[in-house]
């Protein structure tokens, strides 16, 4: 957390930082600005209810789905068009995905997280259109989905199996002796999971997008350095294209550790006891 | 510098709009991020809820009963087919007896009527051959009493030429022991 | 001067804590290959084993992005 104390020291770096690269040769590296939150309307402040990108580009997440999973699926075709083969693909994977790793007692779960999923799929890939700001690199916005993971399944956990959902850091199946040892690092885990979880998927989103982005940030070399940009712009576009085609796989196998994950905390959930 | 920094809005933003810091750290905007979020889910969430996945389970449940449906409709005309094939190989077995019992019937009615045939013929050769041979016989017959006219006559004129007057009668009765003998 | 010792010092960290992706990238490999090696023997059971495999890559590479993490908020956030 950027404190109030450290502002000053943060700004004045900042801009040193930026006085530095405009020096070196011209290249101008800002892999960070693509995460800024700025007002949709005038310049003001950010404040609580302000229309800003998040809520333009959360919007636009809406209508996809909206888009894919309502209007694609509004003929109700016994033999689909190729949107509602889409759905349905969405669907069954969710929910074969519950059904498999959570149980089947777990399917009333099901629209949860299908939300959480089709959430964070539509979030990375509409990030990676080209000027887009991806939601789901901000630890804001993964923390909430994983606390509201961690909150749910801990409560539900309580709510089902009373103390007895404590029995999930008691592992009867090792030796009595380091049972009380596990017991700790179990909590310690059960604990750090909200972290790990909306931690990967941010610094996942964010790392792509910030590696693309200095890669990006070469790539007018040529117009510096026409001896030395025939070698890097080359490179760092094809590096670009790379590393583009990983995010494409990234954004969806994070979306899907995601909710796979959450499966697995809401199976322990429903049957505490290994 | 200072005066710059303080003309910005944010202090999460420096004079040029670049970002300060890491944004995803700046406190100021995660309570708009998180106010975002959540409106976000329960929007998505009511309707996945209370529209999508009703009517894509819905759908697939449809489309599961109509793949049931057609492979109850698929398995009674299999049936159908066996049973058709069924009558229709006991019709060509059938068929086929009778055509064998035809063709015996027709055999056995063709072979009478050969054997009458053969019998009729049999009797017609047969009949011919008697009377050829009764013809044969009178020929035969005809052809002695001819020879024996023959000898009495040339007897008689070898008599005659001889200068004897030749009795009929002794001439009959000699020709007729020379014939015999 | 003292400044630009701190910044120095950031930046070497930066550096340095990059290191631990390369660590991650050696557990994703690790995963992904004996669980090849897994499926090549046993193709049968191969399926059904996709999805934990993708947990344990979740996991290890969960590492070298908290490594990736403390590079950038030593490079941006310090």
């Amino acid at each position: 957390m950027a404190t109030d104390s450290q502002g000053e020291e943060t700004v004045a770096h900042g801009a040193e930082a930026a006085e530095h690269a405009s020096e070196g040769g011209g290249l101008v590296f800002h892999p960070m600005d693509q995460f800024i939150v700025k007002p949709l309307f005038g310049d003001g402040a950010v404040g609580m209810f302000t229309v800003t990108n998040v809520t333009f580009w959360m919007a636009l997440t809406v209508l996809a789905i909206i888009g894919l999973l309502v209007l694609g699926t509004s003929r109700r075709a016994t033999i689909p068009s190729r949107i509602q083969s889409i759905a349905e693909l969405a669907y069954g994977f969710i929910r074969k995905m519950v059904e498999d790793v959570a149980g089947k007692d777990a399917l009333p779960y099901f629209p949860y997280i299908m939300t959480l999923f089709i959430f964070i799929v539509f979030s990375n890939f509409l990030g990676l259109l080209p000027g887009a700001f991806t939601t789901t690199s901000h630890i804001a916005v993964t923390a909430v989905l994983a606390m509201l993971v961690f909150l749910t399944v801990t409560l539900m956990g309580f709510f089902k199996h009373g103390l007895g959902f404590l029995g999930v850091f008691w592992i009867s199946a090792a030796p009595l002796p380091l049972r009380p040892i596990l017991a700790l690092i179990e909590v310690i885990s059960y604990f750090v999971r909200p972290v790990s979880h909306s931690i990967r998927l941010a610094g996942n989103m964010m790392a792509g997008h910030a590696v693309i982005k200095v890669f990006a940030a070469f790539a007018p070399m040529v117009t510096i350095s026409v001896g030395v940009g025939l070698l890097v712009t080359p490179l760092s576009i094809i590096a670009i294209t790379a590393i583009y085609a990983l995010e494409v796989l990234v954004a969806f196998i994070q979306a899907y550790v995601f909710t796979i994950l959450t499966c697995v905390y809401l199976k322990d959930a429903l049957h505490p006891h290994h | 510098m200072a005066s710059e920094t303080h003309e910005t809005v944010s202090a999460c933003v420096d004079s040029h709009g670049g970002a300060v810091g890491m944004p995803q750290l700046c406190s100021e905007w995660m309570g708009n991020q998180i106010f975002w979020l959540v409106v976000t889910l329960v929007v998505i969430f009511f309707i996945l809820s209370r529209i999508a996945l009703p009517r894509i389970a819905a759908v697939l449940a449809e489309r599961q009963g109509a793949i049931t449906n057609d492979l109850a409709t698929a398995e009674d005309l299999k049936a159908k087919a066996v049973e058709a094939e069924e009558a229709y190989n006991k019709a060509l077995a059938d068929a086929r007896v009778e055509a064998q019992n035809i063709i015996a019937a027709t055999k056995a009615e063709i072979k009478a009527e050969l054997d009458e045939a053969t019998a009729k013929a049999d009797a017609e050769i047969a009949a011919k051959a008697a009377e050829g041979e009764k013809v044969i016989a009178e020929i035969r017959a005809n052809a002695l009493e001819s020879i024996k006219e023959v000898a009495k006559d040339t007897t008689k004129e070898l008599v005659a030429a001889m200068g004897v007057k030749a009795d009929a009668r002794s001439v009959t009765a000699a020709v007729n022991a020379r014939l015999k003998g | 001067m003292e400044g630009d010792v701190v910044q120095m010092g950031a930046y070497i960290g930066a550096g340095l804590a990059c290191t631990g992706m390369g660590g991650a990238a050696v557990g994703v490999g690790h995963v992904v290959g004996n669980f090849l090696s897994g499926a090549l023997r046993n193709p049968s059971a191969a399926g059904g084993q996709t999805a934990t495999m993708f947990i344990g890559i979740a996991f290890s590479e969960a590492l070298g992005i908290f490594s990736f993490l403390v590079a950038l908020l030593l490079m941006f956030a310090v």
